[in-house]
C-alpha cells in the first residue's frame, strides 16, 4: 500500500508543546482499541519494562500504566484501557473507560487518546473511533496491522482518511515495531479537540440532551447523550443527579435502547460513505484467508478435542517433569546454603534465619518454575489466538452445568491461580454464568496446590512406571486434578439449579486472526505474573514462617523447660542414645511451645481426619495461604528433627508416629491430599470474590461450602483407607 | 426502529418466509436484513452484524452449537450461539 502520511500528519496538529502548563506534569495519554487490535503489543512496544500494574479506584480492573520516553526530554504517561468495541459498556471491565472519559475533572483524565484500529476491520473498528470523536477527544490513530491488510488486498488512502476523520493517522505493526517511533513523535505534540463530527442526536433527542447538557455544565451534545443512556452507571454522579436524569429521561419518552440502536446504524452508514471514499480492496486470493483454514483442523469435531486435550497434557507435563529441574536445583541450592550457614555459625539468630526465613524464602521459590510455565503457557495460547477456538468448543459441553464457553478460560486460569480466574470472569456478561464461575472457579486446583500434591504423592506414591508409558505419580497428580475439575462442574451444576436467573446469557465474540506469539508480550507476562507471586504471596509466606517458628520455638512460662527436663530424666532411665534423647526433647519442647498448644485445641476436631497436632498447626497456618502448609511442616518438622536434615521429603518420611511406625501412612496422605483438593484455604481468593460480587455472602457460602466438603471427603478417605 | 421486528411493516415481511441466520448451510451466505431481538441487536450491532452486510456460515462447533459467521468480504469471524444468531433476520 501507499504510505504517503509523513507530510500530511502534521496538517491536523497544533504547535508542539510550549507554554508555561507543559512542564508542570508529564502528558497522559489513554490507550483504547477492540479487542485484538494490537493494543497490548502497542503498549509493550512504547512502555518496555516501565510499566506496572495497579487497580482502577473502586474497582478491581487491571490498571496498566507505563511511562513512555517521547523524545529525549518528554515523557508520557500511558494507561491501558480494557479492549472495546463501544462506549456503551456490555460488562465490568468496559465500565473502566466510561468512568475515565466522561468526567472532564477526573484527576486521570487523559490529555488525549490513542485509539489502535485494526487495519483489516476497519469498518467496525472505526466505530469507537466515530464516538470517542464526537465525545470531542483529542486522538490519534494507531492503524495497526498493515502488513496483514497489505496482504489482503487491502488499500487506505491514508491522506483522504486523514482528512475524513480530522486526526493524525499512523500506519503501523505494533508487533514489529514498525510504526511506533513516528507514533512517538506525534504523540509528544499538542493535540486539539478534532474538527470532525461523525454523528449527531436525532432532532427529537435534542430536548433532552440539551436539558441534561446545560443541567451539568457539559461541552457536547454527545456526552449529554451517554449521561442519558448510561446515568445509572456513572459512577461519579449523585444519587439526586442520578434521580433527576431519571425524571427527564421518563418526561421525554426516552427509549435507550431504540437511540442506541439508531446510533449505531447512523454511524456505520456514516462509516461506509468514509470508507468508500479511502479504501478499496482487491482480493488476489480467492482461497479462504489461512485463520479460516487453521479452523477447519482446530475446531474439527474430533480433531479439534483431540488437540485441545493434547495441548492440556503437554501443559501438565511441563508443569510437573520439566518444572522439576529447576525446582531441584532451587530446594537443593536453598537447603546446601542453610546447611552452610548452621556448619559455621550457631545461636538463636542463626536458626531463625535458617528454619524461618529461609524456609520460609525456599517455600516461595521453588514455585517460580511452574509459575512461570504455566502463565508462559496461558499467554501463548491467548497471544495465538486459540483461546477464543477453545471457548467455542467447549460452549456446549459447559451449558448443563450452568457454565458457558466463556468460563473456561477463567477455569483454567484457576489452575494457576484463582485470584485472577476469579477477576477473569469479568468477560462473561450474564450475572449468574459469572456468579457460577466465580463460585466454583477455587476447586480448581491452583499452583499454590502443588507443592502441598508434590510432597504428599512423592511421599506415598511410589516412582514408577504404570501401564508403560505413564508415571504412577503422574498417574496419582492426574487424578487429583481431575477430582478438582468434577468437583467444579457438579458444583456449578448444582448452583445452576438453585440461582435464578435474572437475564439471558450472550455469547457473541470475535475470534481473532491466528498469529505466531510475541515472545515480547509472553515474557512481560510471565514477568509480570512471577514477581507478583513472589512479592504479594511471598511476603506473606516469608512473614508467616518467621512467626511460626517464633510460635514452635518459644512456650509459654516455664513449661517448655520443665518438659525438657522430664525428657532428659527419661533419657537416662530408660537408656536412650544421644540422637534419639535431642529428639525426644525437641519433640517436647515443641509439644509445650504456643503452636503445639494451637495444635492441640484443634486436634479433637482433626482425628477423625486421621491428623495430629502438628498437622493442625499447618492446616491453621495455611488458611492464609495454600503453599503455606509446605512452609509450615518444613518449619515444624526441621525444629523436631536434627538440624542436618536435607530435604523436606527426608524430614517427613523420617517422622514416626507413636509405635515408631512411619507417620505418614497412605491414609494420612490421601486425606491431606483431597483435603487440599477441596478446602478453601485462601484469603486473598475470599477477598477477591468479595470485591467481584460486591457481598459478603457469596465469600462466606464459597468456606464453607468448600471447608465443609474438605472435611467430609477427607473423612470418608482415611476412614476408608486406615 | 425501523429494523426491529417487533415495528408492524417488517413484522408483515418476516413472518412470510423467515429465514435466519442459523438456517444457513455450511459455507451459504445471506445478507442481513433485520435483527429480531432488541437487547441482541445492540451488542450484534458494536460487532458490525448491520443490516446489509453479508454474513456466511463457515462452519458449526462440533456439537453444532455455537455458529462460526464471516462477516463482510472475510473481513472478520464472528462465533455466535445458534440461538443468537437465530435473531438475525436474513434477506430473501
Amino acid at each position: 500500500m501507499a504510505v504517503t502520511a509523513g507530510s500530511s500528519t502534521t496538517a491536523a496538529i497544533a504547535a508542539p508543546q510550549a507554554g508555561p502548563e507543559a512542564g508542570a506534569r508529564p502528558l497522559r495519554i489513554a490507550l483504547i482499541g477492540n479487542p485484538n487490535s494490537g493494543k497490548t503489543s502497542l503498549f509493550n512496544q512504547l512502555t518496555g519494562l516501565n510499566q506496572k500494574v495497579g487497580n482502577f479506584p473502586g474497582v478491581t480492573v487491571d490498571r496498566k500504566t507505563g511511562v513512555a520516553q517521547l523524545t529525549a526530554t518528554q515523557r508520557a504517561e500511558i494507561i491501558d484501557l480494557p479492549g472495546t468495541y463501544s462506549l456503551y459498556p456490555k460488562s465490568l471491565d468496559e465500565k473502566v473507560i466510561t468512568d475515565l472519559l466522561y468526567d472532564k475533572a477526573a484527576d486521570n483524565y487523559p490529555d488525549f487518546v490513542v485509539v489502535t484500529v485494526d487495519a483489516n476491520n476497519l469498518r467496525r473498528s472505526l466505530l469507537l473511533f466515530t464516538q470517542l470523536g464526537d465525545l470531542g477527544l483529542p486522538a490519534v490513530l494507531a492503524l495497526n496491522m498493515m502488513d496483514v491488510a497489505e496482504r489482503h488486498g487491502v488499500n487506505i488512502d491514508l491522506p483522504a482518511l486523514e482528512r475524513e476523520l480530522g486526526v493524525p493517522i499512523i500506519p503501523m505493526n505494533a508487533r514489529k515495531g514498525i510504526g511506533v517511533a513516528a507514533l512517538k513523535i506525534v504523540m509528544a505534540q499538542r493535540l486539539d479537540t478534532p474538527p470532525v463530527r461523525f454523528w449527531q442526536p436525532d432532532e427529537k433527542l435534542l430536548p433532552l440532551v440539551r436539558q441534561i447538557r446545560y443541567y451539568f455544565n457539559l461541552h457536547n451534545d454527545y456526552l449529554a447523550l451517554h449521561y442519558a443512556q448510561q446515568y445509572r452507571q456513572i459512577s461519579f454522579l449523585s444519587a439526586e443527579d442520578k434521580v433527576h436524569i431519571q425524571e427527564l429521561t421518563q418526561q421525554a419518552g426516552f427509549d435507550a435502547t431504540a437511540a442506541q440502536a439508531a446510533e449505531t446504524i447512523g454511524r456505520y452508514g456514516r462509516i461506509n460513505e468514509i470508507l468508500l471514499e479511502t479504501v478499496t480492496v482487491v482480493r488476489t486470493e480467492k482461497r479462504e484467508p489461512i485463520s479460516n483454514r487453521i479452523d477447519k483442523v482446530l475446531t474439527h469435531r474430533v480433531g479439534g478435542y483431540l488437540i485441545f486435550l493434547s495441548i492440556l497434557f503437554l501443559l501438565f507435563q511441563a508443569i510437573f517433569a520439566w518444572a522439576q529441574y529447576p525446582m531441584d536445583w532451587i530446594d537443593q541450592g536453598i537447603s546446601g546454603l542453610s546447611a552452610a550457614i548452621q556448619a559455621n555459625f550457631s545461636g538463636p539468630l542463626v536458626r531463625l534465619l535458617t528454619e524461618g526465613v529461609l524456609a520460609g524464602l525456599g517455600g516461595v521459590l521453588v514455585f517460580i518454575p511452574q509459575i512461570a510455565l504455566l502463565f508462559g503457557f496461558l499467554a501463548v495460547l491467548e497471544e495465538t489466538g486459540y483461546m477464543a477456538r477453545v471457548t467455542f468448543l467447549m460452549d456446549k459441553l459447559m451449558r448443563p452445568f450452568g457454565l458457558s464457553g466463556k468460563s473456561v478460560v477463567p477455569l483454567i486460569s484457576g489452575l494457576a491461580c484463582a485470584v485472577p480466574a476469579i477477576m477473569g470472569a469479568r468477560v462473561i456478561e450474564s450475572w449468574k454464568d459469572r456468579m457460577i464461575t466465580i463460585f466454583v472457579t477455587p476447586l480448581m486446583s491452583c499452583s499454590a496446590r502443588i507443592p502441598v500434591y508434590t510432597v504428599l504423592v512423592a511421599l506415598v506414591v511410589p516412582d514408577q512406571a504404570a501401564w508403560g508409558i505413564f508415571n504412577l505419580r503422574g498417574v496419582a497428580l492426574m487424578s487429583l486434578y481431575l477430582l478438582g475439575l468434577f468437583s467444579a462442574l457438579g458444583s456449578a451444576w448444582a448452583l445452576k439449579k438453585l440461582l435464578k436467573a435474572r437475564e439471558r446469557s450472550y455469547f457473541i465474540m470475535e475470534f481473532p486472526v491466528y498469529q505466531w506469539p510475541r515472545w515480547k508480550n509472553v515474557g512481560l507476562t510471565i514477568y509480570q505474573k512471577v514477581s507478583a507471586f513472589v512479592m504479594q504471596a511471598g511476603r506473606v509466606i516469608v512473614a508467616i514462617s518467621v512467626l511460626l517458628w517464633v510460635l514452635a520455638s518459644y512456650g509459654p512460662g516455664r513449661q517448655q523447660a520443665t518438659a525438657e527436663a522430664q525428657a532428659r530424666q527419661q533419657a537416662t532411665t530408660r537408656g536412650w542414645d544421644a540422637a534419639e534423647t535431642s529428639r525426644q526433647v525437641a519433640s517436647a519442647r515443641l509439644e509445650t511451645s504456643y503452636a503445639g498448644k494451637f495444635g492441640h485445641v484443634l486436634e479433637p476436631a482433626i482425628r477423625p481426619l486421621g491428623y495430629d497436632w502438628k498437622i493442625g498447626i499447618a492446616l491453621l497456618t495455611s488458611f492464609a495461604a495454600r503453599e503455606v502448609f509446605v512452609g509450615t511442616i518444613s518449619t515444624i518438622y526441621s525444629v523436631g528433627q536434627d538440624a542436618d536434615m536435607g530435604t523436606l521429603q527426608q524430614k517427613l518420611s523420617a517422622e514416626k508416629d507413636a509405635n515408631g511406625q512411619p507417620f505418614f501412612t497412605p491414609a494420612r496422605a490421601f486425606s491431606l491430599l483431597v483435603f487440599y483438593v477441596f478446602a478453601m484455604q485462601c484469603m486473598s481468593t475470599l477477598a477477591v470474590t468479595y470485591r467481584e460480587t460486591k457481598s459478603w455472602k457469596w465469600p462466606l457460602a464459597q468456606l464453607i461450602y468448600m471447608t465443609g466438603l474438605a472435611y467430609v471427603a477427607a473423612f470418608v478417605v482415611y476412614q476408608v483407607l486406615a | 426502529m425501523s429494523f426491529f421486528r417487533r415495528s408492524p411493516q417488517k413484522a408483515v415481511i418476516s413472518t412470510a418466509t423467515r429465514r435466519t441466520a442459523k438456517d444457513l448451510r455450511v459455507g451459504e451466505a445471506g445478507t442481513i436484513c433485520c435483527l429480531e431481538d432488541p437487547e441482541m441487536a445492540l451488542k450484534l450491532l458494536e460487532m458490525g452484524c448491520v443490516p446489509g452486510v453479508q454474513v456466511r456460515l463457515s462452519g458449526r462447533a462440533p456439537l453444532g452449537d455455537p455458529l462460526m459467521l464471516v462477516l463482510g468480504d472475510q473481513e472478520y469471524t464472528l462465533s455466535v450461539r445458534a440461538s443468537e444468531a437465530a435473531t438475525i433476520l436474513l434477506k430473501e
